[in-house]
């Protein structure tokens, strides 16, 4: 029985492998055009406010010097035959190799998406669940509403909005920043309380949608032959709300795991501006408006495979929990 | 001085003392420790590698320049032993180096430093975008391990203005590309600081460098924390998690009534003018360009644009520099301002604006959105050109689109000419340089501003070169091809935990080198 599965799970995986090789190609062609066809020039960006009192030739020769007086294609094909023998080049606005960029600011992004997901999945199922039970009571309608309104928020609006009660109005927690300001040890504990607000933000704008989603599709299997079916063999309420209901309630959701990705990387560029949070999200924005091909090219490769990725686990999950599915139909 | 010296003792005193008594780890943040200090800034540096261009004007903390500026502006020696001897008729400067200088990781300071430092700027592969500031060197070598020499393409008085520059470790920064290597985030120099720490765009940090030639710094830890909104800068310098910050007039205001903080205002170069180009008819004529120096209400615009942190501008140079040209200092005139439009022909049309042979008086001034203060600027602008019959259309842009327009419609400009009058008066009025990038965005041409700056160029003499200068802030009275609107204050909040602190007369730029903080090694603990 396991082997065939895992077999088949190779093939898929391999196929969609063979997918994402297109898809790449179009997404950083596609960023590249749009880049140079964008109002923004790289050797102003580049300059910074020196550019506004820089002379002709100066300009000129930093336009060489970059590259930038190139067709788009041309730097595009450089970028991809350079990027396939494994050298990503070199960030002109950053003035660092893309890969130390990157990699500097990889782990914090990747950190707070981690727990800010992890948080708006435990915290919307369990909430879902809570919902369903009682389709209609007092807690069903409030959570309902709460997560509509939720849905609803921009999540910009919902941080700086949790800046000002937390950090300004409370004084709980601080406003931003990896660590303290006049700190200059990176430690677990400064990085913990510097997390909760950001990450905290970020799951809650995650959160209507796994909720909503939990709470439907927990609700229809209450309804269904099994539960009712456990239910008329006199299991305790509890076992049919988690063993039978929840189990096949969770089906829908995992679909949503792969298709909320987007989302959360969307999300987590505003939440990392609002709260200064050293993340990619601040290079992904510098990269976009000084038109850094190299640094944009490497963060829209990393945004699409973190995308293509989480389709792929969420397919899988599905196959794994609902033998109806088969890996050979996707 | 013994005064000093005594006070200077009994600081180092107190801070043997709270040293020994504070908890290991404590360190700053907490409340009154005066080894160190938190400032905030609004923007980072994009490198800290001087080879493409940090710290070019000086006080880069963590680098010196062969010459460095006190609080006065006065040029004095740093990594030379003394001022540079200039022979030749002005084209070769020798620089002797000061004994003994070592780069904070041991390794002595030579000449070859230095001739590395220059020859890699002068470079037209490294990417610096202020190569053109040294335009006038031809060649720059060693002359053994102690000498350096300069020589010019032509004689360039001001040019030990430049070497301010800061000096780099050839041993470390001549083995990596200078556009893209390790140097830009990892520096290595002889400064009073030394960086420990740069997370891009949260902060920067630095420690005392303790084998720094000038004597270790007090301050022995120093952060510059990035916070770009000026209300998130103000509230965090309020909850106290900032000793410091840089802070546009109105937040300074809130914190007059803090007996805790002092306020520190600068002044400057850094002024606002709005360009008049040539190629535009209505601009280019000699009378609406009379008309409207007259109309304008500097002293409004100070009182009410900068609540009273700046002072009204009659040229580019501040009333209170060297090179001023005295007496040219005017009040609004309105009925001036009309004389001049009628005597030229420009009569009154429908809606109360001028007109002539079908012309009306009438152009568009552009300034770069976001920046409030220019837009009250070009609001104002607008409201006393129209009193004298001059309609001015305010439209806001981003640079890209104020670029490509500048050549037709007026701007709303921020420039300086710090240092020495030729740095910005040259590139901001010579007509050779008329629409080249953003140097002389109106396309201002003048033969005797051009002769003028010339002279105060190659002139080695102070007494030539002041008359040069005098020619040219008085000829911009006659043909005011820029209205020149006011010289703004910068404003820093810190807290009163210091003795003796100064600020320099600043450059438009401002807040990460300038600021009280410009000589932070020199701070003194108040006891």
């Amino acid at each position: 029985m396991t082997s065939p599965l895992w077999a088949a799970t190779g093939r898929l995986v391999g196929r969609r492998m063979l997918f994402a090789v297109p898809v790449l190609l179009a997404v950083t062609f596609g960023v590249f055009a749009m880049a140079a066809a964008s109002p923004f020039d790289p050797v102003k960006a580049y300059a910074g406010t020196a550019a506004l009192r820089a002379d002709e030739q100066t300009l000129e020769r930093l336009r060489a010097n970059l590259g930038a007086d190139q067709p788009f294609t041309s730097r595009w094909w450089h970028w991809l035959t350079s990027a396939l023998s494994g050298d990503l080049g070199e960030s002109s606005v950053m003035r660092q190799p893309v890969t130390q960029v990157i990699g500097e600011r990889l782990v914090w992004s990747a950190l707070l998406c981690a727990v800010a997901f992890a948080a708006a999945v435990v915290a919307g199922t369990v909430l879902g669940v809570l919902a369903a039970r009682r389709p209609g009571s007092l807690l069903d309608r409030v959570v309902t509403s709460l997560a509509y309104s939720l849905e609803a928020a921009p999540v910009f609006w919902l941080a700086l909005l949790a800046i000002w009660l937390f950090a300004l109005h409370l004084g709980l927690l601080p406003a931003g920043g990896l660590t303290d300001t006049a700190s200059e040890q990176v430690t677990a504990g400064q990085v913990a309380r510097h997390l909760v607000l950001p990450a905290g933000v970020l799951a809650v704008s995650q959160l209507p949608w796994f909720t909503l989603y939990v709470r439907q599709g927990v609700g229809d299997a209450l309804a269904e032959d099994p539960v009712r079916g456990a239910r008329a063999r006199g299991l305790s309420e509890r076992t049919v709300l988690l063993g039978h209901a929840l189990r096949s309630g969770l089906l829908p959701v995992l679909t949503l795991v792969g298709s909320r990705v987007p989302e959360l990387i969307t999300g987590a560029l505003l939440v990392e501006s609002v709260f200064s949070w050293p993340g990619i999200a601040a290079a992904t924005v510098e990269a976009a408006t000084s038109v850094d091909f190299p640094l944009l090219a490497a963060l829209t490769t990393l945004a699409t495979a973190a995308v293509l990725v989480g389709n792929l686990v969420a397919d899988l999950l599905y196959g794994l929990f609902d033998p109806r599915v088969k890996f050979s139909d996707m | 001085m013994t005064v000093r010296r005594i006070r200077a003792a009994a600081a180092v005193a107190t801070l043997v003392g709270a040293a020994a008594c504070s908890a290991p780890g404590a360190g700053a943040g907490s409340e009154g420790a005066a080894d160190s200090v938190v400032i905030g800034v609004a923007s980072e540096p994009d490198t800290l590698s001087p080879l493409l261009g940090y710290g070019k004007d000086g006080n880069s903390k963590i680098f010196d320049g062969l010459l460095a500026r006190d609080a006065d502006m006065k040029l004095t020696p740093a990594l030379a032993r003394s001022l540079p001897k200039v022979g030749d008729g002005g084209l070769t400067y020798a620089y002797a180096l000061r004994d003994g200088v070592k780069f904070s990781d041991g390794e002595p300071l030579t000449s070859a430093d230095v001739v590395f430092t220059y020859r890699t700027i002068l470079d037209a592969k490294t990417n610096n975008t202020a190569r053109s500031e040294l335009d006038a060197v031809k060649e720059v070598r060693a002359d053994g391990d102690d000498k350096v020499v300069f020589t010019l393409k032509y004689p360039y008085a001001p040019f030990a203005g430049r070497t301010v520059l800061p000096i780099v470790p050839q041993h470390i920064a001549g083995n990596q590309d200078p556009n893209t290597g390790s140097f830009n985030t990892e520096p290595v120099g002889t400064g009073p600081y030394v960086l420990t720490g740069w997370s891009k765009g949260e902060k920067l940090t630095f420690k005392a460098n303790s084998g720094y030639w000038g004597g270790e710094p007090k301050v022995k830890k120093v952060t510059m924390a990035v916070v770009k909104d000026d209300d998130v800068r103000a509230t965090r310098l309020r909850s106290g998690d900032l000793d410091g910050a840089v802070l546009p007039p109105n937040l300074a205001a809130t914190f007059k009534g803090d007996g805790a903080k002092t306020t520190y205002d600068a002044k400057s170069y850094d002024f606002r003018a709005v360009t008049l180009p040539e190629q535009n008819k209505v601009t280019a004529d000699r009378a609406i360009r009379q008309a409207l120096d007259a109309a304008v209400d500097r002293e409004a615009m100070v009182d009410k644009i900068l609540d009273g942190a700046g002072r009204p501008a009659y040229g580019p140079l501040p009333s209170d520099d060297p090179w001023f040209a005295r007496g040219i200092e005017r009040p609004q005139d309105l009925a001036k301002a009309k004389r001049v439009l009628d005597q030229a022909g420009w009569k009154a049309g429908d809606g109360g604006i001028r007109a002539r042979n079908g012309l009306r008086a009438s152009f568009t001034l552009l300034y770069p959105s976001g920046d409030k203060v220019r837009q009250d600027h070009a609001l104002a602008y607008a409201s006393d050109a129209k009193k004298a019959g001059i309609e001015v259309k305010v439209e806001s842009a981003t640079w890209e689109v104020i670029e490509p327009r500048m050549k037709n419609d007026a701007v709303l400009a921020g420039l300086d000419s710090s240092g020495d009058p030729d740095f910005g008066l040259f590139t901001l009025l010579h007509s050779s340089l008329a629409g080249d990038g953003f140097n002389n965005m109106g396309r201002f041409a003048s033969p005797a501003v051009d002769k003028a700056l010339d002279t105060g160029r190659r002139s080695q003499d102070t007494d030539t070169r002041q008359a040069a200068y005098d020619t040219v802030q008085r000829e911009l009275v006659k043909d005011p091809g820029y209205t020149f609107l006011t010289h703004i204050d910068h404003l820093y909040v810190l807290a009163d935990r210091w003795d003796g602190l100064t600020t320099q007369v600043e450059p438009h730029e401002h807040g990460f080198a300038s600021g009280p903080w410009w000589n932070l090694q020199d701070w003194q603990p108040k006891r």
